[in-house]
């Protein structure tokens, strides 16, 4: 069963066309990559997605009915979360407040709670900070942060945005095995990537952007070895 | 009598109306980064709309309680301001959200005039008195003398400003004020309704003017369709004292400006041999701005100033 389809998706900013008639797939519990290269229409795809941008044409099926135009806040409570390019953490709150301010949208409390702590023990330097400004940990801490303040929302479909931008090989690694850790708690995510080789070997299928187009599109494990995909984003 | 102690009294008093005020800009400003300019005129309506119920309800024979009805104007001041203020942000400043920052602020000097005018339509052109309802009382302190509306004004002002504190730092809607302040979008994204929680600010901004509106127009016993102009200007001068965008920073920056105000118009004769009167304590206001913001362009408390274009 889809929680996710687009068909001919077009995204605009003012008169530029961003993203020209994407039709995109992802099913219950699946693990997706959209990948190419910078300025391909990857994020604008994603906000889209989770209603921080108007699609200018087509249509978004979010489990079964159409979301086109319904602002993120309210497809955050159907379950629709994005982890941003860059993060977006708020700075000037404290770790914990970012945590709670996840959970913004939830009425059950001691839900709330729970979740809280499972995520600290998730990531336990963040446990540590929990009193700190956010603006002050480092970057890696402060992907681990947006991550863990977009699943106090409950996510059914998880949106990542570049997770691993700017971190180092160790830090990469990490995210990745959290990313897995998510899907297997029966999460369905999208992920966006640079890093093309590590998306492809964490997910079942991925999509090829190009120039706001889908050029190519197959299971995770034939990319890999397709040689156009290994020629332009695998370094081969 | 103490001199300095009374100018002291009078500028904490005066500071906590400005602060009052000063709120309500910087709040506004911390997360649209839009000057309000027709704050000053909601302040202008808590007092005109307090002194028209107090008008309509004292010496008719309805047997009330100077008190009582000077709480009801008051409590009608906050109501309607609070009606205002939503308004303003929804009519006025809503379509702009998405348009360049000088269209807003042009927008909102029309506002003021428009609120001025509607005003001096409804009330006329004369000062309106505050009507002498409440028993005034003096005490002695430290060779200076306070009065129990001073006390009323400092107590309810620090009372005011303790809780929106509370709210804004421990609170849920407070949380998503900051989120919403600091990332409109990213707040979005967390499930907030940011449009929300501009008018909850508004509102909550002309609560807080409404109040003051009141308390000035007690205070001087006067009130008239003009008097929001120079109290804004006051207010918003404090709220850049303290560093616009900062709360605590309009709250200290609105006592400093009473108190330098005050201190400055008990002196000012003195310290310039006669030559300039107490009249001139508006100047000092403005002269201590510019001083602030040579030694520190963000104000007292302010964080850092973003170069926009
Ligand atoms: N706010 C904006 N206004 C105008 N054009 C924009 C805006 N944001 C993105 N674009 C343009 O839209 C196109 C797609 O941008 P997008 O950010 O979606 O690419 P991307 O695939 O995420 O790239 P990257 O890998 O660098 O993050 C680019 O040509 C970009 O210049
Ligand atoms: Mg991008």
């Amino acid at each position: 069963m889809n929680i996710l389809q687009t068909r001919g998706l077009e995204v605009a900013y003012g008169g530029i066309r961003a993203v020209k008639g994407v039709d995109l797939t992802v099913r219950r519990g699946e693990l997706v990559c959209l990948i190419g290269a910078n300025g391909a229409g990857k994020t604008t795809t994603l906000k889209s997605l989770c209603g921080m941008l108007a699609p200018s044409g087509g249509e978004i099926l979010y489990e079964g009915s159409p979301i086109t135009g319904i602002p993120s806040y309210e497809l955050v409570r159907r379950g629709i979360s994005l982890v941003p390019e860059g993060r977006g953490i708020f700075g000037r709150l404290t770790v914990e407040e970012n945590i709670k301010i996840g959970a913004y949208a939830r009425r059950d409390g001691a839900g709330v709670r729970a979740d809280q702590d499972r995520l600290y023990d998730l990531f336990p330097r963040l446990s540590e900070r929990r009193s700190q400004q956010a603006g002050t940990l480092s970057g890696g801490e402060q992907q681990m942060l947006a991550i863990a303040r977009a699943l106090m929302s409950r996510p059914r479909l998880l949106l990542l945005d570049e997770p691993s931008m700017g971190l180092a090989p160790m830090l990469v690694q990490k995210i990745f095995e959290i990313i897995r850790r998510i899907a297997e708690d029966g999460v369905t995510l999208l992920l966006v990537e640079q890093n093309a080789k590590l998306a492809l070997q964490a997910s079942h299928r991925g999509y090829v952007m190009e120039s706001g187009k889908i050029i190519l599109t197959d299971s995770a494990a034939a990319l890999l070895k397709d040689p156009k995909v290994q020629h332009a984003y695998l370094g081969g | 009598m103490d001199i300095l102690t009374q100018q002291l009294i009078n500028g904490l008093v005066l500071g906590s109306i400005y602060a009052l005020v000063a709120l309500g800009y910087t709040m506004v400003y911390g997360i649209l980064e839009l000057i309000n300019f027709a704050h000053g005129e909601v302040t202008m309506f808590g007092a005109m709309i307090c002194l028209a119920v107090i008008g309509a309800l004292a010496g008719n024979g309805t047997g009330l309680d100077g008190g009582v009805i000077v709480l009801l104007g008051l409590l009608a001041a906050i109501a309607v301001c609070m009606v205002m203020g939503f308004l303003i942000e929804r009519i006025a400043y809503r379509p702009l959200r998405r348009a360049p920052r000088l269209a807003a602020l042009i927008t909102a000097i029309g506002v003021s005039i428009v609120l001025q005018n509607l005003a001096m339509l409804i009330w006329g052109k004369q000062y309106i008195t505050f009507p002498p309802l409440l028993p005034l009382v003096r005490y002695e302190l430290g060779g200076a003398v306070i009065t129990n509306l001073q006390i009323f004004i400092m107590v309810l002002s620090c009372l005011l400003m303790a809780g929106l504190l509370v709210l804004v730092k421990h609170t849920r809607l407070g949380r998503a004020m900051r989120a919403t302040a600091q990332a409109q979008d990213i707040a979005g994204l967390m499930g907030i309704n940011t449009h929300t929680i501009i008018s909850v600010t508004f509102v909550i901004g002309a609560a807080l003017a409404a109040v003051a509106g009141v308390m000035v127009s007690a205070y001087y016993g006067l009130a008239h369709y003009y008097m929001g102009f120079m109290l804004g200007l006051k207010a918003f001068t404090a709220a850049v004292l303290g560093g616009i965008g900062n709360i605590a920073g309009a709250m200290l920056g609105g006592l400093l400006l009473g108190v330098i105000e005050s201190l400055g118009a008990g002196y000012i004769g003195a310290l310039t041999g006669g030559f300039l009167g107490s009249h001139y304590q508006d100047v000092f206001a403005f002269f201590v701005l510019i001083l602030v913001l040579i030694a520190r362009p963000s104000g007292l408390l302010g964080e850092r100033v973003v170069e926009r274009a």
